[in-house]
């Protein structure tokens, strides 16, 4: 009896200081979050006043903030499953096929991930300037170039934003695909072979689903990931420009705080992070199955 | 007013000033000091000698040695010790203890930054004011401030954001802001430099014939000034001050309309590829138009010459500025003055020495050591010492140019309304032809409307 007194106040003191921790640094700034949405102040005014919900009826009429959430959404969206086809497709071809020299591409594919933002935002504006840029130098050759076409223009720059996220990402999620399928046993797939499955059929019936826990845990990974990422790509490359055309949610929250609105910086932010996690618990709901065993 | 921005001046300003350089009047800074006593000195305030006090000042193109030798020649002066902080990022450095109530006793800024920490301070009322300052002896001469200080620079809206007459902030380094271009290609091409904006569409026209385009900008941002200086062509200075006090039916008169139609008219002007470059990345491609003549004029300040310093540029490119063109003829052409501003915060600790420290800013001493770094302070007879391109720059008034200052005024911050989102952003879509120049009035009326009821008098 006394032993296990013991042991437990042993335990206790033992995960203490992390909880403590915990609670300080990310529940209690979490609650303040939401705290503040109610309140109206300024960044470094001491003065605040309580404003009940009127942070949000402002964000339900401005119309900078609707286009910056669907300009977030569009995002997360497609970069997501353009993503995921990618490094699925890479990862499958990576592990199952017999390719020269396959580590030279597993580790060329992942070089992307540990660049810094800045790094790719600068690589990309070189490659998409009007004028002598990589891309229009190369689209050059085939046709005729007087009127350069406008990457980072008003039309094209959301599609661009997405090209680079994607190159970014890419080798990241490719790594952890190949992780969980070079676990598949070969001998599932040599039994495949005996009864004629051919490469698509085998990649479909008996490596999605037998990876599928790991796909799981990524897209979930894939809904926080594109929302931050998208916000270090845009203020890197774009700052939310040509007036506007690329804001996402969490540059348009940062700049409303330098705009001496922190209550409503404040709202915005509880209502990506009430998004982001209500969007993760509707992916991991539709995408439950029984898990498979081998 | 909120994010008008300059800040690639501020921001990107790693390229020295060293180009903009003064004929630097010799004489070793520590050997002026003629030790006189800061109570007799000063005539309002007598700091303790012990007393430290808390200096931050943004690291510009101008480089942060100048601040601390003239903390330094303070010291030397007065007595009171400075703990000095300067950097290029300087909100992110002061903010977070200012968020703790821990302020600097003077902050020297520019308003029209990005992180908009002086647009934040005025809206929330936490400046001290400094009016007193004026009527104060500048430590160590026997010049009052408001005798040293050039005409106009303490009554701007900039100065005394309020319109009660108080300073709370005080005018720092200068800059003439106009069109810059290339003087050597429109030499070559026998072209003159317009002083009305019909010559400028005629000139718009004959560079489209040589297959170059009329105007290009850095970023929206640099329409503050050009705007600015806009409405005073088009208007004077009565116009500009309903304007930028978003009076009641500003937006529908004639002289709104004659702005509004130049702008437009510029934006089917201007290099196409412009808005595609129109951001802190990538400004500088759109300044390198104009030394690659792909581009006749942009709007900006004379800190350009430095910036670009290293940028390759078209055989016999030579820098030209001009004022805003007139609107008729014979109308006066404007030149926007850009400054930056020193000010105390309310929460300063030290207040009485911060404010012997915004005196001493406009001593003979301070005002060399900082020309020495090419930061020109507003006081008077300064520009006589000049030479090289900044001579040029600085002597656009003495050629007919009229000065205009001022901003916007001054609103409690509006969800979703800011000035430079409302007045300039949209110009980016005006050139690539998303916006009609009757949404951007639209725009521009609705959120005026608003200003107005928000502003803080």
């Amino acid at each position: 009896m006394k032993s296990d007194k013991h042991r437990k106040r042993f335990v206790l003191l033992c995960v203490a200081p992390a909880t403590i921790l915990f609670f300080i640094f990310m529940i209690l700034p979490t609650l303040n979050v939401f705290r503040m949405s109610l309140y109206e102040r300024g960044a470094y005014s001491p003065n605040e006043t309580f404003v009940g919900l009127k942070n949000f009826q402002h964000l339900l009429k401005d119309t900078q903030f609707i286009r910056s959430m669907q300009n977030m959404i569009l995002l997360v969206v497609v970069v997501t499953i353009v993503t995921f086809a990618f490094a699925l497709v890479f990862a499958a071809i990576l592990t199952r096929e017999k390719i020269k020299g396959q580590n030279f591409f597993r580790v060329i594919f992942y070089i992307p991930n540990i660049l810094s933002v800045v790094v790719i935002s600068g690589i990309f504006s070189a490659i998409y300037k009007p004028e002598n840029g990589m891309l229009n130098s190369i689209i050059g050759l085939f046709r005729d170039m007087t009127d350069p076409i406008l990457w980072k223009g008003e039309k094209l720059v959301i599609p661009s934003i997405i090209i680079a996220m994607v190159w970014q990402a890419v080798g990241y999620y490719m790594v952890m695909y190949m992780a969980s399928m070079s676990s598949v046993p070969a001998s599932l797939y040599e039994s495949a072979n005996l009864d004629g499955a051919g490469r698509l059929t085998q990649f479909f019936q008996i490596t999605i689903p037998l990876i599928w826990t790991n796909i799981r845990t990524t897209l979930t990974f894939f809904i926080i990931s594109t929302i931050n990422m998208a916000f270090l790509f845009v203020k890197a490359m774009t700052s939310g420009g040509p007036n506007g055309a690329s804001d996402v949610a969490l540059n348009y929250m940062y700049s409303q705080k330098d705009a001496g609105l922190y209550g409503y910086s404040m709202a915005i932010g509880v209502v990506i992070f009430l998004f982001s996690f209500a969007l993760s618990a509707c992916v991991n709901k539709a995408t439950s199955r029984d898990p498979l065993e081998f | 007013m909120k994010r008008i921005s300059r800040r690639n001046f501020l921001k990107v300003a790693g390229v020295s000033a060293a180009a903009l350089g003064l004929a630097a009047c010799g004489g070793s800074s520590s050997s002026t000091a003629s030790s006189t006593a800061s109570s007799a000195a000063a005539s309002s305030a007598a700091p303790a000698e012990d007393v430290t006090i808390k200096v931050a000042a943004i690291e510009t193109a101008y480089g942060s040695e100048m601040w601390q030798k003239v903390t330094d020649a303070f010291t030397a002066q007065t007595g009171i010790k400075v703990e000095l902080t300067t950097d290029k990022n300087l909100e992110d450095v002061i903010g977070p203890s200012m968020q703790g109530g821990d302020y600097p006793d003077v902050i020297h800024l520019a308003s029209g930054r990005e992180a908009a920490l002086t647009e934040q301070f005025i809206k929330g009322n936490l400046i001290a004011d400094i009016t007193d300052v004026r009527s104060m002896t500048v430590p160590g001469e026997s010049k009052k401030v408001s005798e040293k200080i050039a005409g106009g620079f303490t009554d701007t809206s900039l100065t005394n954001p309020y319109g009660d007459g108080k300073t709370y902030l005080a005018p720092m380094f200068y800059s003439p802001c106009g069109l810059f271009y290339n003087a050597g290609f429109l030499k070559e091409k026998g072209w003159d430099v317009p002083t009305t904006w019909d010559e400028m569409w005629e000139l718009g026209d004959k560079a489209a014939a040589e297959g170059t385009y009329l105007f290009t900008y850095p970023t929206t941002g640099y329409f503050d000034a050009f705007f600015y200086a806009l409405m005073y062509a088009a208007g004077g200075p009565d116009f500009f001050n309903k304007a930028t006090h978003y009076e009641e039916g500003t937006w529908d008169t004639a002289e709104a309309q004659t702005c509004f139609d130049i702008v437009t008219k510029l934006a089917s002007y201007t290099n196409p590829i412009t808005p595609a470059q129109a951001n802190d990345q990538d400004f500088t491609q759109n300044q390198q138009l104009v030394l690659d003549n792909k581009a006749l004029f942009m709007p900006n300040g004379t800190w350009i010459v430095g910036e670009m310093a290293e940028a390759p540029r078209a055989d016999g490119f030579e820098w030209g500025m001009t004022a805003l063109p007139a609107v008729k003829a014979g109308g006066d052409q404007y030149s926007y003055t850009w400054f930056e501003q020193a000010w105390i915060p309310a929460g300063a600790e030290h207040i009485d020495a911060a404010k012997q420290f915004v005196a001493y800013l406009y001593s003979d001493e301070a005002c060399k050591l900082f020309a020495e770094s090419g930061a020109i302070q507003p006081v008077l007879g300064i520009a006589d010492d000049l030479d090289g391109d900044n001579k040029m720059f600085y002597s656009i008034y003495d050629n007919g140019a009229k000065a205009a200052m001022g901003n916007f005024a001054s609103f409690t911050a509006i969800p979703g309304v800011e000035v430079r989102t409302v007045f300039f952003d949209p110009v980016n879509s005006l050139v690539s032809g998303s916006t009609t120049e009757q949404q951007w009035i639209d725009g521009i009326k609705s959120a005026s409307d608003q200003m107005r009821a928000n502003i803080i008098e």
